[in-house]
């Protein structure tokens, strides 16, 4: 069955209101022209006519090392399920500008419901990237306090963080933390999924629901064209940022591998929210240059030229063209950047292997706010079981 | 003060108290607010508490619960209504997935305190997916508490005691039950811990274990046979998970037979669970197998022959006579 056979837009639309092929366009590879883009490829600044990135030359810098840092992260983490120290790792190679433009747009008070991607957010939130392992690596289901860095834990399910970041939304509109004016109290979510989790139930009550609301919540879509092996067009026959009207909401399209505009655009959105206008839905649009996660083979189902294009829009490249033209940095610079990585790649090594397995009895720890009887005479039991192993293995 | 009260009027007056004893307490669900819910158990309450804390949701299942999830990890302890036991499926990944499981994958660092209120139960000459059981799919999930209340005095307190547990809480109602037979409520007695079971009729023939809205037709049975000089115990589970099996081991022990009730079908049901415990704790005071009367092992049918289909008393009696004679 061909694409038109199995829904295609139809070329007559009379009395259905306008052709939805002119309403939307042909398919855009590149984005398309309402793609919001402040840093080309090559590294040159644009304007956009709505949205502009209002920091200096050292915020810059910062995003440069944070996203270094994180592809480093990301690059350990692989080598270390390669080494047999990871049973899995999802890989966020060609991300890093969507996710520290919009790590870095959030404010201490708000809120992130990530996916199992979002490391590059996890660093902005100063999450140890090392309590990122313990997860991939099979010694806890996520370690850190969600409530000290206003960072939920990793969530498997496709798109079921969204209705938790919309309901978290809901309580701060409860605690009177939207719309107040003062930049230090208002507070706003933000809720991670991709193109894949924008197919899922969830993640579309969750816009019923923040819409109905008004909820002070950014849904911000890294659609990096690939659900494991299933294209974007298999998830949506229209570009995704056009769904949100539908909702109810304003949804804008930016370049995902543009740190300048991922963070004016979030930047933008999250500011929305805190002063009560409402869920925003953004859409980065980026690339997966790797594979979905270390058990995954891309050769399968996608072409390497589509990978070559891509790597044309490296989101790290543009920004050191940026810098390294623009005479902002300098060799010193980008080596001690270089040589921070390094030595948080060593630490990381080093920390994975030492992460300890947990004990056996802990199996029973936390599954209640208090152990129940029954699994009390569980936890006994099996702790005699394994009491009774100790003079045989003598 | 005693006044005498029917199971809606008893869960409406816990939730109220819950409200005002509480201001983090939220209510959620389908029409719950000017309606009152379809039975008219949140009555009133959206008038008095306000539509920021008697929330009317959107037509979404998956959506009520997962919200209540981003709420709950806000610091709120919302309780929602899933409107009947047949629409509980589409958030059936948000209860087992992250709302059972937030509390041990965040090592105890996040808390679900959360009660999901399902009118359970047939009886009602409804149409399909309104007169379900579907308790043993969660009573079969670590991390989530399963209690049944059976009637109204429970019903106060029972679901005030949900709402102050820091554990979700499936909370299910006899929805039969719900405008039926009246109690006198004295809201200054002390109420029994949630996660007990009662003894609510001595005996000493045989145990009959039941919760919800068979502990009705067990009490009926127990009465009946009394007239044939038998003499049934009777226990209101009234908590499924975890299961509070200290009463019924006594129990057990004293009259050596069981019949188990309930309205979920037989296979893999409640029932399953007791008979393999009674089984492996009292071996050898029984003096016949642990019987089941349950609903068979087939969709719900239509609702002119419901009654066919719910364990009613004389097939509890007729378990309770062949376990007698076994």
């Amino acid at each position: 069955m061909t694409q038109q056979a199995a829904g295609g837009n139809p070329a007559n639309t009379a009395g259905f209101g306008p052709d939805l092929a002119e309403v939307f366009g042909p398919s855009q590879q590149d984005g398309g022209p309402e793609l919001v883009q402040l840093l080309t490829p090559e590294g040159e600044r644009v304007e956009h006519p709505d949205f502009s990135f209002d920091l200096g030359d050292d915020a810059i810098l910062g995003f440069y090392r944070d996203m270094v840092l994180t592809r480093r992260i990301d690059t350990e983490a692989t080598a270390l399920q390669r080494h047999g120290e990871l049973g899995i790792w999802a890989q966020l190679l060609g991300q890093e500008a969507a996710q520290i433009g919009a790590g870095r747009a959030l404010r201490p008070q708000d809120y992130v419901f990530p996916t199992y991607r979002e490391h590059g957010v996890a660093w902005c939130r100063g999450i140890d990237p090392l309590d990122l392992l313990g997860l991939f690596r099979g010694v806890d289901q996520g370690s850190w306090d969600p409530k000290a860095n206003n960072f939920g834990l990793y969530t498997i399910v496709i798109g079921a963080q969204t209705l938790h970041a919309t309901g978290y939304a809901m309580g701060m509109q409860r605690d009177g933390v939207v719309g107040t004016g003062d930049p230090d109290r208002d507070a706003a979510v933000i809720a991670h999924f991709g193109d894949g989790a924008s197919s899922q139930g969830d993640v579309n009550e969750s816009f019923v629901f923040a819409a109905s609301y008004n909820a002070p919540v950014v849904f911000f879509c890294q659609n990096n064209q690939w659900a494991i092996s299933e294209p974007f067009e298999r998830q949506s026959r229209i570009p995704l940022y056009q769904r949100a009207l539908g909702f109810g909401f304003p949804g804008v399209r930016v370049d995902g591998n543009d740190v300048l505009a991922t963070y004016a655009v979030t930047k933008a959105a999250l500011n929305r929210a805190r002063d009560g206008q409402g869920p925003t839905f953004v859409e980065a649009y980026t690339y997966r240059m790797g594979a979905h996660t270390t058990t995954d083979d891309p050769t399968r189902y996608r072409l390497s030229d589509d990978l070559e294009r891509w790597k044309l829009k490296d989101p790290i490249a543009r920004v050191e063209a940026y810098l390294r033209r623009n005479g902002i940095a300098d060799d010193g610079f980008f080596a001690g950047v270089q040589e921070e990585a390094a030595d948080l790649g060593a630490r990381l090594r080093e920390g994975c292997r030492a992460l300890p397995d947990p004990s056996p009895l802990s199996i029973f720890d936390h599954v209640y706010t208090e152990l129940t009887e029954e699994l009390e005479q569980q936890r006994e039991a099996f702790a005699a079981y394994l009491e009774s192993f100790e003079g045989a293995q003598a | 003060m005693s006044t005498k009260i029917t199971l809606a009027k008893g869960l409406n007056m816990g939730l109220r108290k819950a409200m005002e004893d509480d201001p983090k307490v939220l209510l959620m669900g389908e029409d719950v607010g000017k309606l009152g819910g379809v039975f008219r158990i949140t009555d009133g309450l959206q008038k008095d508490f306000g539509e920021d804390r008697v929330i009317d949701s959107p037509l979404a299942e998956s959506g009520i619960v997962g919200t209540a999830v981003g709420l709950a990890l806000r610091g709120y302890r919302p309780v929602v209504e899933i409107q009947f036991d047949g629409f509980v499926y589409p958030a059936y990944d948000q209860i087992v997935c992250q709302v059972a499981k937030m509390t041990f994958r965040s090592q105890g660092k996040s808390r679900m305190p959360m009660v999901i209120r399902i009118p359970f139960g047939g009886g009602i000459g409804a149409v399909e997916h309104h007169s379900e059981s579907p308790e043993a799919q969660f009573a079969h999930t670590p991390g989530l508490k399963v209690v049944a209340c059976s009637n109204p005095v429970d019903g106060y307190w029972m679901i005030q005691q949900a709402i102050a547990c820091d554990d979700p809480v499936i909370f299910l109602e006899p929805k039969r039950q719900y405008h039926a037979d009246k109690a006198d409520l004295d809201d200054t007695a002390t109420p029994a811990p949630l996660f007990s079971s009662r003894v609510v009729r001595r005996g000493t023939d045989i145990t009959v274990l039941a919760y919800g809205p068979t502990v009705k037709t067990a009490m009926a049975a127990a009465e009946a046979a009394a007239t044939e000089g038998r003499s049934l115990e009777v226990i209101d589970l009234r908590t499924l998970s975890p299961l509070d099996m200290t009463p019924v081991y006594e129990s057990v022990r004293r009259t050596g037979r069981v019949v188990v009730t309930h309205e979920a079908h037989v296979n893999l049901g409640l029932g399953a669970e007791l008979s393999a415990r009674i089984t492996e704790q009292c071996f050898y005071s029984l003096e016949a197998p642990v019987l089941r009367v349950g609903a068979f092992d087939t969709p719900y049918p239509a609702s002119r022959i419901e009654e066919d289909y719910l364990p009613d008393l004389d097939r509890v009696l007729d378990a309770v006579d062949r376990s007698l004679e076994f």
